[in-house]
């Protein structure tokens, strides 16, 4: 499905949506960036979710699907940066600046690396799951301060081009490719995130009844 | 269309480094992290699997 969508978000976008009219082609890093940014922010949002859901109910699952976010949301943040350095190179003139939205989206990847090196450096699972969730709820604050921060400071960043509140600025093609796409990389991080869960579950619980149960039948 | 040739979609209007190198990253990343997960999965089935044989024996 993740695919699919890609496909039509990316021939929309390549080929439907027109140039812009002042930074030419290389706005088409949109498509990417902006997808793999909001995934960012929303994985934490979601594994911050998890694991204080873990916290308060000591459900074992939900710690595993915020182990099992991490990576992914971790991925999705080092492709909004790289390709942002891709598109700041053509547009800004540099790779980077340490600007208040690339700093805090830095940031986040680091929250989501410590976030793993935590939970691999407690060998008691319980304790790792519980210090993480303590990490992941504490980092939730940067969420909003990564959203807001092209308002709250003077930034090299562009403001939001799309919001709940206004008419996006932008043409009704390239939104489309870009909500396809967003659609496609959402889809695509449910599908890991399920399949990295099931991975986990069958790590911790090999020793149970039900496992036993699945391998007779398969 | 905006493409006259493939030459021309490949140029990406001079950016054609900076358009392909990013959705390149972004191949490669959405092709080994899907890889490492199924990776990993598999290897747990093996493991339990394994483990479940040496408690019959």
């Amino acid at each position: 499905m993740a695919a699919v969508l890609s496909v039509v978000g990316l021939y929309i976008g390549f080929f439907v949506a027109p140039t812009d009219a002042t930074q030419g082609e290389a706005y088409r890093i949109i498509y990417v960036h902006v997808p793999a940014a909001w995934m960012s922010m929303l994985l934490y949002l979601v594994m911050a979710f998890w694991a204080a859901i873990g916290w308060a109910f000591n459900a074992r699952l939900a710690f595993m699907v915020a182990r099992a976010l991490a990576p992914t949301g971790a991925a999705f943040t080092f492709l909004a940066l790289w390709t942002g350095a891709f598109w700041g190179k053509p547009t800004w003139g540099t790779w980077w600046v340490w600007d208040a939205r690339l700093t805090s989206e830095l940031i986040l990847l680091f929250l989501y690396l410590g976030y793993m090196a935590l939970l691999e450096s407690i060998d008691d699972t319980r304790r790792a799951d519980q210090a993480g969730a303590l990490l992941a709820i504490v980092g939730a604050v940067n969420v909003p301060i990564i959203y807001f921060s092209v308002r709250w400071w003077n930034t090299l960043h562009q403001g939001a081009t799309i919001s709940m509140t206004a008419a996006p600025k932008m043409a009704d093609t390239m939104l489309t490719s870009l909500l396809f796409m967003t659609f496609a990389f959402w889809a695509y991080a449910f599908a890991v995130v399920f399949k990295r869960t099931c991975a986990l579950i069958l790590e911790r619980e090999h020793d149970t009844d039900w496992v036993r149960a699945l391998k007779g039948k398969s | 269309m905006n493409w006259n040739s493939p030459s021309e979609f490949f140029a990406m209007g001079g950016y054609g480094l900076y358009v392909w190198g990013s959705y390149a990253m972004v191949a490669v990343c959405m092709l080994i992290e899907p890889w490492l997960a199924a990776r990993r999965h598999r290897r747990a089935l093996q493991e339990s699997a394994e483990q479940h044989a040496e408690d019959l024996v």
